[in-house]
Order: structure tokens, then C-alpha cells, then sequence
């Protein structure tokens, strides 16, 4: 422990580049975020201090033998209760509406056709696939000023996608598909890291997020040579496993037409409503019976075991590709 | 006065190990979960020791990411439910409710020693995992990695898990049935001292809260022992169902942690500060409230989880609200300040350390409970520093307080002061230079639960360890002080504090085995500090009884 204290100390004291009270912001939530932040670091600040100096002032005004008064002190004053009852009550309900407005920008569906990141993680590695096919390990590249959905899935335990300068975190499940929406505001390198506990490496599953300027970004996809566009592999899949048999109109059997229907709501036969999203056609391709649509017979079969994780990704792309006219690509408002 | 030490009382009342090993005389029992939960406490203080020298520098240094994931599950196993969850009700709620509501015992002596031995065996389950390898899955235990991917005792620990359980729910249901039935005469629920009206709150979460850890525990090792699919998704099981059932207990252990903490700091509030607690039915009712929304708070566990966003909405809205009585509470202490005569003994210093590091907790809870806040801190070290706020500053801190103000009616004899002010001031110090630093390591992104870390991250670090050297000076001093005081302190008095309540006015320090030598006639309510026409009458045989002066004014609860 010695030897590590000498080692270091120099080291530490050398160092420059600390962390700050607000780190760097980096994404269209990441203002949001702190705003908020800072907006309860001061007002609960200004609460506690109060507390802190009610307190402090009674202890020296009322320690026992000063001279202060003390007849007339009642030990209930039902005003007073009333007041410091519902005065936190409605400064947290305003709280709680904020945060939740922040929340709801983070799952709302962006309004331009966002760039599609496929994200697998695994013990302990994150692995990302572009639209054009490109992948990578452990490092993502994206462009500034474009909103971005990763759709994300695990392959064995619960991981976690965290990119503090984002201020954004999603929980990667296996066997579903989690997704979130942002876009990045700032070129600059910036730590991923894996934030549910994982096992043995877990503080080692980290990467870095490069934020490129869309110019940068388009020849680094260049630069990683063609590759098989993720929505045409989907389309090879999809006549591999035989789903354009059933799934088109012109098919004669009794199947919902996939055109059109990324993004849209369908009614199941038991009246509830579900959004198509990439869960729902993961459930969908994986346990058929889950969301049985209204007006159709029960007759498509499970894929589990027979699809592939990588397939399931080409899938979803495939169909989001299906979706009636595509609207224009930018930065959502 | 009587006599400051009785010749009989319950500390000489049978000398052999084995009248100790077979008592049913409730403070005889406290004192048993007194050794046992002071030995886990230094226990889970060794593997924090080895958290924070592990993380004194960025690099693995020390120990393997193996060993490193074994210490802080282990620190948080023993934590949580060898310490945390039965430090106060075990000790001192099993040596004071009798006490205070009048009675000779709890309703249930044996089943009172039973969950000893039950602690006990739950006890020596996590000492033998200790011993041959450890358990890896952090204490939250999540699925699929602790039902099928972890190589470590999961079985067993969960077993020792399991078992501790029953020991919970049998104190909680001993205290629920002895405060409903065996108070004294004229002792009605609005005479109580706060600190049995938060002790019934909290048994009230263990009874009903505590099976449902049981049952996610035996879900884990059906599913790890016979390959049963309940959490595995590849098999239909569905990870996410497991930290449903586990923060639908583990919420609720929250306020099992802490509502015990806030009863003390009523009690000791109410006694330096020489006044009457201010809006006693408020904080009584507030400790019900905490009780019962606990239950609706699970989710705020899970906001990045991968659960529906409008449920994310709900359970922000309803952790908002559970901050509402805790709120309440908070002022009202401050309030028994104004117009108080205040001491400040080292058990007052706890308790305004209590009030001071609780409130950093809850505010900083409350940011955690605003939603998009929480999206970026969830699983960092600002979750770290939030509940150890709570923990630790809230919860120890009353412990201490408990500790050092019924010492001397424990042990019959005083501690000594300055040493005892002296350790408050470091405990606080070293605390806060531990645990703030983590705030903004947290927010500036920092994981919980990494054994190595990005460079920059290592001064916040470092202040991090050597405040808890200081921190662990600080745990260390009342030890050797306390044991010392125990045969050498001078002798206390009935009542060195001059406090109000039935264990401090008609029981003898220590007091005599059946705590009082008639049974009490309560004619006020607590902390009668403002009430001078109440007087002690001794009587022939040393028996002493409340006689009322004057007409029950202030009296209409």
C-alpha cells in the first residue's frame, strides 16, 4: 500500500484534468439533464442549508443555561404542519413533471428516420453494427447532429449502456430488444461504459463513443469498405426462412402485410393495442402467439432456435425498410 | 433515590455461559444480537477496508476483478442483512419496547431467543460462503447472472439470506403483538414514545415484506439447483420479474433500515433538547406513511431497466410523495430545538449528525427520484454516496446515539464523555470525506461496482479512502472506551440524562429482571419534559409509582 501511495502521489497531485461538478455535455439531453440537476442541487442545497442553520442557530440560542425566552412554546402548531406538509408537496409534484418531460423526449419516437445503430453486448464486449453493415467492437462511431436509436440486446447476462457525457443509460436485456434515442451535440472522444454489474470483467467492458462530423463519419464508414447493407441482409433472411411465403400480399395466405407497419399501431385480437416496435417484431418472429393480431388465425410458427441473433437485427431493419413513404433525414427539433 | 445498582438485576441474574445461551429475558437477548451484530459490523468493515484500498488506485493492484466482486458482495450481504436491518430493532428494540410500553418481556420470550439462533444460523451460513470462496452477484443478486452464469456460492448465500428472514419476521411480529397487547395500564397509543411508533411501523414492513424475499430466493436456487426457467429468458422466464420481487422487498428494507434510526433520534432529540417533541402526532403518523408508500416504490429502482416508461412515470410520482413524511419528520426535530434547553452530550451529537447527513440523503434521494436525473446517476457512485447518506450517516449514526444514550441504563454505568464527543466528531468527518467525493465521482459518470477505473477518476478516489480510515478510527474508539466503561465506568444512576419515559424514571440502571419491580400506572404521555407536576413516589419496598398533581391539561391526544 506504501509503495502505491509514493507511485501515485506525485502523479495525482501532476494531474490536471479532474473531474467537474458538471461534466462535459455532449448530447441534446445532456443540457436538459443538467439543467435540472442544477436547478435541484439548488434548491435542495437552499433546504438543507436552512435546516443546517435553523439548527445550528437554535443550539446556540437555546443551549441550556443562555438567557434566551422560552415560555410560550407549543408543542403542536397545526398551521405550521399544514404548511411544511404541503409545501414540499407541491414543489415535488413540480419536480416530478419536469424530470418527466426530459424522460419522455428520451422514448419519444424521433421525428425523422433516425440513424439505426444494432447494439449486442456480451460478457464483456459491446458490439455495433451500422445501417450500411460496417461493424465495430468496443468503439462506436457517430456523426454530430443526427439522431441516433441504438436497438440493443444481450447475449447472456443483464449489461448496461451508460455514456456519461450523453447522460443517457439503458439497461441491455437478453432476449429483448431495449432501445434509446438521442443525438449527440459534440465531436470529441467520450468512455462507454457497461453499468450493470456483469461478472468478472465488468469494469473492464467499456469503449469509446467518437463523435465525428458527418463528413468524417461518412468516410470513416467508406474507409471500412462495403459491406452487406443490415436491411437487404434482412431481406435475404427474410426468403431464407420463408416468411415472404405468408407475409406478402400476394401470397394467398392468411398473413398481415409487413408493408407500412414499422411504427404503426395494431390491434390484437383481444382488443389491447401495441405499437410495432423492435420488440414487438422480436416477440413477433420469437413467441408468434404473444401478440396475436386481430383477424388472423394463429398459425405462424416460432423461429426460436432457428433465427440468429445477428438475423433478428437484419430483420427488424429489414422491416423498418418496409415502412410506406420514407420521411427526410435530420435532427429532430 | 434507590440504590444506583441493584444487587440483583438482569446483567448478574445467572453468570454461566449457558444461562446467557438460554434466556428468554428480552435484554438479555439484546445483548446476544449486541455481540453478534457489532461482530458482522466489523466484519462488513473489513471488506469496505478492502473496497477502498482496492480503489485507492486505478489499477488493479490489490486484489483479482474476482476477488474484488467477491468483497463488495460480501460488504453489502453482511451490511444489509447482518447489520443494517437488525441493528436497532434487535438490540435496542428488543431491550427497550418492553420497557417502554410498561411490560416485563415481549409477548413471545422464546420465540424472541429463537430468532437469535435463527440470525445465528442465517449467520453462519454467510461466514462458511466467506470461507470457502465467496459469492460474487453484488447483494441485489440479479438475474440470469446469479441464476445461471455466476460461478460462486449463490445457493448457499441465498440460504443465508433465506434464513436471517425468519429472524426478522418473528422480531416483528413479537413487537407488533407486544405492542398491541401488553402495554400498561393507562399507556395508549398517543402516551408512546416515537421511538415504539417507528419500531411498529418497521415490524409492520418485515412481517409483510420479508416472505417475498424469502420466495425470490428460492426461486433462485430452484432455478440454479434443478435448471427450473423462471428467470431465464431462454427458456420463457423473464429476468426482469426477479427485480420486481426483489425491490418489492427490498424498498420496503429500506425504510426497515432507517424508520428504526428516526425513532431513536425522537427519543434523543426530545431529551437534550429538555421539551416536549414538537408535533408528536405528526411524526407518528409519518412513520406509518413511510410504511405503507414504501410499498409502492420499487419501481424507482428500475427506471433504465428496460420496464414500460409510463410505470417509470408512476413510481417517480410515488417516490416524490414517500419523501413527503420524511420531510415532516425532519422539521419537526428542528422545531424541538426552538425554545429548548439543549446538551449536547455525544448522544445528541449523533443525533444532529442524524438529522443534518439524513437530510443529504433525502435530498439527494429526491434527485434520484426525478426521473431523468436518474437515468444518468442510476448504477454510478451518486447511487453509492445516496444511500450510504442514508445508511450510514442516517441510520449508523442513530446507532451510535442509541448506543451512548442507553448505555449507561444497559450497563448500569456511565461512559466516558470526551472520548465519546471525540469519536462523534471524527465518525462525522471521516464520514462525509468518504461519501461526498462520491457524489461527484457519480455524476461525473463513474460505475458502481469497478474494480479498475478511467485515471481521471482517482483524486475524488483517494479522498474517498482516507476518509474512511478516519471513518474506521472513528468506529474503533467506542469500542475499547465502551468495554472499558462496562467494568470501570462510574456508575450511573437510574437516570443520568434526566429523561422522561417509563425505562428511565421506574427502572433501576441496569434494571432488575423483570424490569420493574410493579407494574407502572401511566397517567401522561411522553417526554413529559414540560410537565413538573409529575413526581416520583417511592414506596415502601422501593417501588415507585407516578402520581398525577395536577389535571390532565395538554392531554386531550
Amino acid at each position: 500500500m506504501t509503495s502505491s501511495l509514493f507511485q501515485y502521489l506525485p502523479r495525482l497531485l501532476a494531474q490536471s484534468r479532474g473531474p467537474a461538478l458538471i461534466p462535459i455535455e455532449a448530447s441534446n439531453i445532456a443540457p436538459r439533464t443538467d439543467l435540472l440537476f442544477a436547478a435541484m442541487l439548488l434548491i435542495c442545497g437552499g433546504v438543507t442549508l436552512a435546516i443546517a442553520i435553523l439548527i445550528i442557530f437554535f443550539s446556540v440560542r437555546y443551549r441550556a443555561g443562555s438567557a434566551a425566552r422560552r415560555d410560550r412554546s407549543p408543542s403542536t402548531g397545526y398551521r405550521l404542519e399544514i404548511i411544511w406538509t404541503l409545501a414540499p408537496l407541491g414543489l415535488f409534484l413540480l419536480i416530478f413533471m419536469w424530470a418527466a418531460g426530459i424522460f419522455f423526449q428520451l422514448h419519444r419516437r424521433p421525428a425523422a428516420a433516425p440513424l439505426e445503430i444494432n447494439v449486442m453486448a456480451k460478457q464483456w464486449m459491446w458490439k455495433f453494427q451500422h445501417p450500411g453493415g460496417q461493424r465495430e467492437i468496443d468503439e462506436l462511431h457517430l456523426p454530430v447532429g443526427r439522431v441516433v436509436r441504438l436497438t440493443m440486446t444481450s447475449q447472456d447476462v443483464i449489461h448496461s449502456f451508460f455514456v456519461p457525457a450523453f447522460r443517457v443509460k439503458q439497461d441491455v436485456l437478453p432476449d429483448r430488444f431495449t432501445t434509446m434515442t438521442f443525438a449527440p451535440t459534440r465531436p470529441g472522444m467520450y468512455y462507454l461504459f457497461c453499468a450493470e454489474y456483469c461478472g468478472t470483467d465488468h469494469s473492464r467492458m467499456r469503449g469509446v463513443v467518437y463523435v465525428q462530423q458527418p463528413r468524417e463519419y461518412e468516410l470513416w464508414l467508406a474507409a471500412r469498405g462495403a459491406e452487406l447493407d443490415v436491411a437487404l441482409a434482412g431481406a435475404a433472411a427474410f426468403r431464407r426462412l420463408g416468411c415472404s411465403a405468408c407475409h406478402f400480399a400476394d401470397s394467398g395466405l392468411q398473413a398481415p402485410s409487413l408493408v407500412g407497419l414499422w411504427g404503426r399501431a395494431v390491434k390484437l385480437h383481444d382488443g389491447a393495442v401495441v405499437q410495432a416496435d423492435a420488440q414487438y417484431l422480436r416477440d413477433s418472429i420469437l413467441l408468434p402467439n404473444k401478440h396475436r393480431v386481430a383477424g388472423y388465425d394463429p398459425i405462424m410458427p416460432s423461429f426460436q432456435g432457428v433465427v440468429t441473433d445477428d438475423e433478428l437485427f437484419a430483420l427488424v431493419e429489414y422491416i423498418k425498410s418496409l415502412a410506406a413513404p420514407a420521411p427526410a433525414q435530420g435532427l429532430q427539433p | 433515590m434507590s440504590p444506583p445498582r441493584p444487587e440483583l438485576n438482569y446483567l448478574n441474574n445467572g453468570r454461566s455461559l449457558w444461562s446467557w445461551l438460554t434466556t428468554t429475558d428480552h435484554k438479555r437477548i439484546a445483548l446476544l444480537y449486541l455481540f453478534s451484530i457489532t461482530f458482522f459490523f466489523a466484519l462488513g468493515g473489513l471488506f469496505a477496508a478492502g473496497i477502498r484500498l482496492e480503489l485507492f488506485t486505478p489499477e488493479a493492484d490489490l486484489f483479482t476483478s474476482d476477488t474484488y466482486n467477491r468483497l463488495f458482495t460480501m460488504h453489502g450481504i453482511i451490511m444489509v442483512w447482518f447489520f443494517l436491518i437488525p441493528s436497532i430493532p434487535t438490540v435496542f428494540g428488543n431491550f427497550l419496547i418492553p420497557m417502554m410500553i410498561g411490560a416485563r418481556d415481549l409477548a413471545f420470550p422464546r420465540l424472541n431467543l429463537a430468532s437469535w439462533y435463527v440470525f445465528m444460523l442465517g449467520g453462519l451460513f454467510t461466514v462458511i460462503v466467506m470461507f470457502i470462496g465467496g459469492v460474487d452477484t453484488g447483494w441485489t443478486f440479479y438475474t440470469p447472472y446469479s441464476s445461471t452464469y455466476s460461478n460462486s456460492y449463490v445457493i448457499l448465500a441465498a440460504a443465508g439470506v433465506f434464513v436471517v428472514g425468519f429472524s426478522s419476521i418473528f422480531t416483528g411480529l413479537n413487537f407488533i403483538v407486544s405492542v398491541h397487547t401488553l402495554r400498561a395500564p393507562g399507556m395508549h397509543w398517543f402516551r408512546l414514545p416515537l421511538f415504539v411508533w417507528s419500531n411498529y411501523a418497521t415490524s409492520i414492513i418485515m412481517v409483510l415484506a420479508t416472505p417475498v424475499l424469502a420466495i425470490v430466493l428460492v426461486l433462485i436456487a430452484l432455478e440454479r439447483a434443478f435448471g427450473m426457467p423462471i428467470f431465464n429468458p431462454y427458456k420463457g422466464g423473464d429476468p426482469l420479474l426477479f427485480q420486481h420481487l426483489f425491490w418489492f422487498y427490498s424498498h420496503p428494507a429500506v425504510y426497515i433500515m432507517i424508520l428504526p434510526g428516526m425513532g431513536v433520534v425522537s427519543e434523543l432529540v426530545a431529551c437534550f433538547a429538555h421539551r416536549r417533541i414538537y408535533g408528536y402526532v405528526f411524526v407518528a403518523w409519518a412513520s406509518l406513511g413511510i410504511a405503507l408508500l414504501g410499498f409502492f416504490v420499487w419501481g424507482h429502482h428500475m427506471f433504465v431497466s428496460g420496464q414500460s416508461m409510463y410505470a417509470g412515470f408512476v413510481f417517480s410520482f410515488l417516490s416524490f410523495m414517500v419523501a413527503v413524511p420524511s420531510a415532516i419528520k425532519v422539521f419537526n426535530w428542528t422545531a424541538t430545538l426552538h425554545r429548548g434547553s439543549i446538551t449536547f452530550h455525544a448522544p445528541m451529537l449523533y443525533a444532529l449528525g442524524f438529522i443534518g447527513l439524513f437530510t443529504v440523503g433525502g435530498m439527494t434521494g429526491l434527485m434520484l427520484a426525478a426521473i431523468a436525473i436518474d437515468v444518468h446517476v442510476h448504477d454510478t457512485y451518486f447511487i453509492i454516496a445516496h444511500f450510504h447518506y442514508i445508511m450510514v450517516g442516517g441510520m449508523v449514526m442513530a446507532y451510535m446515539g442509541a448506543l451512548h444514550f442507553w448505555w449507561p441504563k444497559m450497563s448500569g454505568r456511565l461512559y466516558p464523555e470526551w472520548p465519546a464527543i471525540l469519536a462523534a466528531l471524527i465518525i462525522f468527518i471521516g464520514f462525509n470525506l468518504t461519501f461526498f467525493p462520491q457524489f461527484i465521482l457519480g455524476y461525473n459518470g463513474m460505475p458502481r461496482r469497478y474494480h479498475v477505473y478511467p485515471e481521471e477518476f482517482q483524486l475524488l478516489n483517494v479522498m474517498s479512502t482516507a476518509g474512511a480510515s478516519i471513518l474506521g478510527v472513528g468506529y474503533v474508539l467506542p469500542l475499547f472506551y465502551l468495554i472499558w466503561s462496562f467494568f470501570k465506568g462510574k456508575p450511573a444512576g437510574p437516570n443520568p440524562w434526566d429523561a422522561r419515559g417509563l425505562e428511565w424514571e421506574f427502572a433501576d440502571s441496569p434494571p432488575i429482571p423483570n424490569n420493574f419491580p410493579a407494574t407502572p400506572l401511566v397517567t401522561f404521555a411522553a417526554y413529559a419534559y414540560d410537565r413538573p407536576d409529575i413526581r416520583l413516589l417511592t414506596g415502601e419496598q422501593g417501588q415507585r409509582f407516578a402520581i398525577d398533581a395536577g389535571p390532565c391539561a395538554g392531554e386531550t391526544l
